[in-house]
């Protein structure tokens, strides 16, 4: 059997395969880089950058749950400057191709952080992590809000140099994701990151406490994979040619291709890092047998495949 | 589970390691793998982080322990000793000889050793002391002296007292129940300790409230205290950001910083220990930061 053909694109960005750290699961890149080849990856994204360092939230930030984690970082990073002078210029050393996720809390930020990477050399793309609190709006996360999600990306494209693709990464935590993504691509996103983490909460039944200093937290891991899956359909539904990137709870190949007939073009790899350092290239190496398995000779042929095929059809093929 | 091509040799690596004996230590288990890269590049202070349930586990999250003690047998091996409290640890207090574990190593930074032959005072609360027994060896066999300091609740919970008294120059042991030792908590004994050791470099591993005494001892006798802390992570090896403590920098920066890649072990006097838990006002990147900068 000849070898399955992993190229992808990234936008209009071709990525010799579709497997990316998710954003805030591989710093930017060097820790992970002593597990697995980061030149390997289709791309690394970054952990969230903002203009200014930040020191985060108080811990405890993290707790486990069933198949799952809650997380509550609160984006503790060493801004812009300390990025570009030190992350990014390492990652292209290394041969990687960075896609770098930026993070605001006013249109007016992203747009200011989107020109300073348009600026430097090397971002392959930008992901907007839109699930912040808009500081002019009372703090209304922009990811819920059609509008404020709109303004965020439309100040992103116009601030971006174009031959980077932008990419809004939606958060779940919606009525209605089409309608949020609809918004963004009219906005100018070349392209969706489905999905953002969903907001858990979990209590110590010793200490009779919330577990996580900051309250309530990000949960991630497989225990959400089903809501991926599920935004990736209706988003692919009712966008079928804006170029996706899936993400949640993907843990191995089988996982990675659920997403992919789902509809994302790639698939970020979050939270199974921590459990894996090694998971990059074992979900890559499963997902190509997967693939192979399945008669698809090109990643692009399985892209929202599921789409298409008759719902009577290797219903149970699945089924462990 | 390989480390990439051009990796430096003595980096961490993720292992399939073969269990060899997993045995009860009082109120503990010691497990030894199988795991001749992670024991050939060990130094004292360093762990490993382990995944726990199994390939389809629903516990994603990786547990770390320090390193107990490495040996040349099979190839190399590496013991590290746990405390069976929830799920994760208990399953891994169950598994038998030649069952595989998942792990990686050796990581964090090492203790530091000090230049010329110290009497050096190692304080461990509860099985916070395994971590001190290879650093014991390699500070022997560079000359320095080892007097030893460990407490914990009961005596079941004091971890290596044998060990300490045949290895150390003295050996002192509380117990808060009083059934082994003196009664009380291990900085009850730390004054008379330091004089009759004439102590000059303190290296201490166990809960933060113990480690915050301490160095809050030392510094009356401008003593440096090397702590081991025993923050939770999630990953080990530096990407989740959740273990992270307030650590003032030769700059006189803090900054939230990992325990897992900048520590496990830290100048006791750099870190902030009673800011552990908070985001300092002061703290690189805290809320109105800038502010408080100009």
């Amino acid at each position: 059997m000849p070898p399955v053909d992993l190229r992808t694109r990234l936008g209009h960005v071709e990525l010799p395969n579709p497997i990316l750290t998710a954003s805030g699961c591989a710093g930017a890149g060097r820790e992970l880089s002593r597990f697995t080849d980061v030149a390997k990856l289709g791309a690394v994204v970054t952990k969230s950058i903002m203009l200014e360092p930040r020191s985060g939230r108080p811990s405890p930030r993290m707790a486990e749950t069933p198949s799952g984690m809650l997380n509550s970082i609160g984006l503790q990073g060493p801004g812009i400057d300390a990025f570009l002078r030190r992350d990014l210029p390492w990652l292209l050393t290394q041969g990687a191709r960075a896609v770098v996720s930026i993070a605001g809390s006013s249109a007016a930020e992203y747009a200011e952080l989107a020109r300073r990477l348009s600026d430097a050399p090397g971002v392959t793309a930008i992901e907007v992590n839109i699930s912040c609190p808009n500081v002019e709006d009372r703090g209304t996360v922009f990811a819920c809000d059609p509008d404020a999600a709109a303004r965020v990306i439309e100040a992103v494209r116009a601030a971006t140099r174009p031959g980077i693709p932008v990419f809004a990464k939606l958060s779940p935590d919606v009525t209605d994701i089409a309608e949020i993504a609809r918004s963004c691509v009219r906005a100018g996103a070349d392209g969706l990151s489905l999905i953002n983490t969903l907001l858990g909460m979990a209590i110590d039944t010793q200490t009779l406490r919330p577990v996580l200093a900051g309250v309530t937290g990000g949960l991630s891991g497989p225990a959400i994979r089903p809501i991926a899956v599920r935004c990736i359909w209706q988003v692919r539904q009712a966008l079928p040619e804006v170029p996706i990137i899936g993400m949640g709870g993907v843990r191995t190949g089988r996982d990675a291709l659920e997403l992919i007939l789902a509809g994302a073009g790639l698939v970020s790899l979050g939270t199974v890092i921590f459990h894996d350092p090694g998971a990059c290239d074992r979900v890559l190496r499963e997902l190509a047998d997967e693939l192979a398995r399945a008669g698809l000779a090109r990643l692009t042929d399985a892209v929202g495949l599921a789409h298409r095929q008759p719902a009577s059809a290797a219903r149970n093929h699945h089924l462990g | 589970m390989t480390a990439p091509a051009g990796q430096a040799e003595l980096g961490p690596v993720q292992l399939a390691a073969p269990v060899l004996t997993v045995r009860r230590v009082d109120a503990y288990h010691a497990m030894t793998v199988v795991a001749p890269r992670i024991a050939r590049a060990f130094r004292p202070g360093q762990f490993v982080a382990v995944a726990v349930g199994g390939p389809d586990s629903a516990m994603l999250l990786r547990r770390a322990f320090s390193i107990h003690d490495v040996r040349g047998d099979h190839g190399g091996t590496v013991e590290f000793v746990l405390a069976a409290r929830g799920p994760g640890t208990r399953w891994l207090a169950g598994l038998r000889s030649r069952d595989v574990l998942d792990i990686a190593g050796p990581l964090g930074r090492p203790f530091p050793l000090p230049r010329d032959p110290a009497s050096c005072l190692l304080i461990g609360g509860g099985y916070g002391s395994a971590p001190l027994f290879p650093l014991a060896a390699r500070l022997r066999a560079r000359g320095s002296t080892v007097d030893f300091l460990l407490g914990a609740g009961s005596a079941d919970r004091v971890f290596g007292a044998q060990t300490a008294r045949r290895t150390g120059r003295t050996a002192t042991i509380t117990t808060e129940d009083g059934s082994l030792g003196l009664r009380g908590v291990v900085t009850d004994a730390l004054a008379r300790v330091i004089h009759e050791a004439r102590t000059e470099v303190i290296y201490a591993c166990g809960p933060m409230p113990m480690l915050r005494a301490v160095t809050m001892f030392a510094d009356r006798y401008e003593i440096p205290v090397q702590a081991l802390v025993e923050e939770s992570m999630a990953c080990g090896i530096g990407v989740c950001m959740t273990c992270v403590l307030p650590v003032t920098g030769e700059d006189g920066v803090t900054r939230m910083t990992r325990s897992c890649v900048d520590g496990p072990v830290f100048s006791g006097q750099a870190v902030r220990w009673d800011d552990v838990g908070t985001i300092p006002w002061d703290v690189l990147g805290a809320p109105g930061y800038r502010d408080a900068a100009r």
